[in-house]
């Protein structure tokens, strides 16, 4: 035990020194802290935008909140997927036209439909189009006709891990096949079929998909009920679906992080994921019978030859070109034709007219698909029937 | 010593005696804090009622295969939330088995056996470790603890235990156990830190008399410390196994999210934390009300395990 005099003396120095040794730790901990934190948002791909969207919202909120000022506020509520995109162009357009601030969240695709429905945004945004259901309570509420905008393509890509294999293909039965657990292992012949002269291992195939809901997800399910019956019948399209087999990742993030840690899994993410991580993707066969690797170019050649209707609901899913990746969606902006404020209508009409007119650069260095020609003069009539 | 304190105290209360404070303060203090104390209970009592509501919609439909099934198809209408009530309890309980002997030995390792000058240091390091925002746990576990250590030992694991069925591979990385182990790193700060609070107050004097009977250390500590810290320490578990049933966004990166009931860890399952964080955003109808039947369930096994506890408290310290 220790006497309580030399305790009483050595107090004070154990003090300072316990106060200088905390101090140490702390630094340390901290410059780890801010370390790995620089890790993380670097490698971060430009598929999240983090922290900066949500100073950007809340000082443009309060911009639209505040009634004396004489800037228009536009607000906007959608999609994740082509956050970044609508993000980027709002910021070019900002600098543009001073008076008009404009603020978009991510909260996903049903928030989108269900906000503009209930009319607290100014326009919505989806990654699939709304249903009959939804279009009549949405212009029941509005007394106004629902707009489809489309704004750029997205793609899904394929990818996997198995050691030594660079090359593969897949066509839409072997793919539905594994996701609905009848392939199981590399080698199966309905992939060998497909890949003559490749190395296929004696391995177990892992599916991994997305464990949140998801455009992704919903892009790709999309294509496998197109495809297969089975799919349709047994688990059908949606942002999250019941999986039959594999394991579920958070995010982009999350499902390449499975595949890259786990040889022998198979599992998608979004194209521009893809391109940005360099991760290996899979050649599909289209619609024409074409292997097709996944690109800008496939993507956009999707829209090729596709017979949009007037009111561009369309579904890029297994689309006929010869040059098409067959995993393709459409992302839409939501507005209503008659808009109640007449200023409002004008600054939405001229920031949707230059995205589309002048944005398909910034689209592309973000890996979207621009809309092709034909598409783009249709969905600019959509634009400016807003009054 | 005790006669400085005793002055302090004297001239505190004196300076306040002086002022006349007290006849105003009383009532008013009262009235604050039984503001604090009510205000409390009502938060709690308005979510419990709004939540339920919400859900009776879906416990209706549903009947008690709501708890007992384990089909989960929104697109259906199937509500079966068994799975996700299963991997609550497989990951929390995985993360006990790690952190209680963990965060006891640490403990014990600070009030006892390590020299003065590694006590505060190391006691400080692990308070920090609570600091850490969850959402880091489970990046860090998804990107670096899994692939590094975690997967090596889930595969290691498979392949020579693999005949047992709770190490039934092929281990996916994701799965009960990672979810259990990042859980385990989460909840030993806090289990570690009230541990440590309640070694220190088992009296000196009865340590003495252990050691003056002439107990070793060790003896000293089971036969003196752990009877009396014994309430306090299942006081601590149970607070750091309330903070793993709730546990949201690291078990929903590293659970896998598949609504499966398997004995093996290894596989990927999921938790009621992780399903109402995946699938609220984009979830309509009844759906939504099914996720909020599950957040009452897992209100409710909160609270059960918060009685067992105390149950358990209250029969020790009887006996």
């Amino acid at each position: 035990m220790i006497n309580s005099n030399q305790y009483k003396s050595n107090r004070y120095k154990d003090g300072v020194l316990l106060v200088c040794r905390r101090a140490l730790v702390l630094v340390v901990v901290l410059a780890v802290t801010v370390g790995v934190f620089g890790l993380l948002t670097s490698r971060s791909p430009a598929g999240r935008g983090g922290s900066l969207d949500i100073a950007d919202s809340s000082s443009s909120l309060q911009a639209i909140g505040s009634s004396s000022s004489p800037r228009t506020g536009l607000n906007g509520v959608g999609a994740s997927f082509p956050q970044p995109l609508y993000l980027e162009w709002i910021g070019a357009f900002r600098d543009l036209n001073q008076g008009v601030k404009i603020n978009y969240q991510g909260m996903g695709s049903g928030g989108g439909i269900q906000q503009l429905t209930q009319l607290t945004v100014d326009f919505g945004a989806s990654d699939a189009p709304m249903n009959d259901e939804e279009m009549a309570a949405a212009e029941q509420a509005a007394g106004s006709r629902v707009l489809h905008i489309p704004a750029v393509f997205g793609a899904v890509v394929v990818s996997y891990n198995v050691e030594g294999l660079e090359d593969l293909k897949l066509d839409p039965d072997a793919l539905a096949g594994i996701f609905l657990g009848d392939i199981t292992r590399w080698d199966d012949v309905e992939i060998a079929v497909l890949n003559p002269g490749v190395a296929l291992p004696d391995q177990a195939i892992q599916v991994a998909h997305r464990s949140d809901a998801s455009g992704t997800t919903s892009i790709f399910t999309t294509y496998l009920s197109r495809i297969s019956s089975r799919w349709d019948d047994t688990v059908g399209k949606g942002k999250e679906v019941k999986w039959p087999v594999g394991v579920g990742g958070q995010g982009n993030d999350g499902v390449s992080a499975v595949i890259m840690q786990q040889p022998g899994t198979l599992g998608y993410v979004e194209l521009s994921y893809a391109l940005e991580s360099g991760l290996p993707v899979v050649a599909l066969k289209n619609k024409a019978g074409n292997f097709v690797m996944p690109s800008l170019e496939s993507t956009l050649a999707a829209g090729r030859g596709v017979d949009f209707p007037d009111d561009l609901r369309f579904d890029l899913s297994d689309a006929i070109a010869a040059d098409a990746y067959p995993i393709v969606g459409a992302t839409w902006i939501l507005a209503y034709e008659k808009m109640k404020d007449p200023v409002k209508a004008e600054a939405l009409k001229a920031f949707l007219n230059w995205a589309l007119e002048n944005g398909a650069e910034i689209a592309e260095e973000l890996h979207y698909a621009p809309l092709p020609e034909g598409l783009k003069s249709r969905a600019l009539e959509q634009v400016n029937s807003i009054h | 010593m005790g006669e400085r304190r005793d002055l302090v105290l004297r001239g505190g209360l004196q300076r306040l005696m002086k002022r006349g404070a007290g006849r105003l303060a009383d009532p008013v203090f009262a009235v604050v804090t039984g503001i604090a104390g009510l205000a409390v209970l009502i938060i709690l009592a308005y979510m419990v009622v709004v939540t339920t509501y919400t859900a009776v919609p879906v416990f209706r439909s549903q009947g008690w295969s709501f708890i007992f099934s384990t089909d989960w198809s929104p697109s259906e209408g199937k509500f079966g939330a068994f799975a996700f009530i299963y991997g609550t309890i497989i990951t929390s309980l995985i993360a006990l088995l790690i952190a209680v002997p963990l965060s006891l030995g640490v403990a014990l390792f600070l009030t006892e056996i390590a020299p003065r000058w590694i006590r505060g240091p190391v006691a400080y390091l692990v308070d920090l470790l609570a600091a850490v925002p969850s959402v880091v746990y489970g990046l860090w576990g998804v990107f670096v603890l899994l692939p590094g250590f975690l997967q090596p030992i889930a595969t290691w694991l498979s392949v020579k235990l693999g005949w047992i069925p709770i190490f039934a591979g092929p281990a996916t990385g994701l799965s009960f156990f990672g979810a259990g182990v990042v859980l385990a790193i989460m909840i030993i700060p806090i289990i570690t830190s009230l541990c440590r609070e309640i070694l220190k107050a088992v009296p000196v004097g009865e340590k003495n008399a252990a050691f003056a009977l002439g107990a070793t250390r060790w003896e000293m500590i089971r036969g003196a410390v752990l009877p009396r810290a014994k309430a306090g320490i299942i006081g601590a578990v149970m607070l750091g196994l309330g903070r793993a049933l709730g546990e949201t966004i690291a078990v929903a990166l590293l659970v896998g999210s598949r609504a499966q009931v398997t004995a093996s860890i290894l596989q990927p399952g999921y938790s009621m934390a992780a399903v109402i964080a995946n699938q609220f955003q984009e979830a309509t109808g009844d759906h939504v009300s099914a996720l909020v039947g599950v957040g009452v369930v897992l209100f409710g096994i909160t609270i059960i395990v918060n009685v067992a506890a105390r149950v358990l408290v209250w029969r020790m310290v009887e006996s």
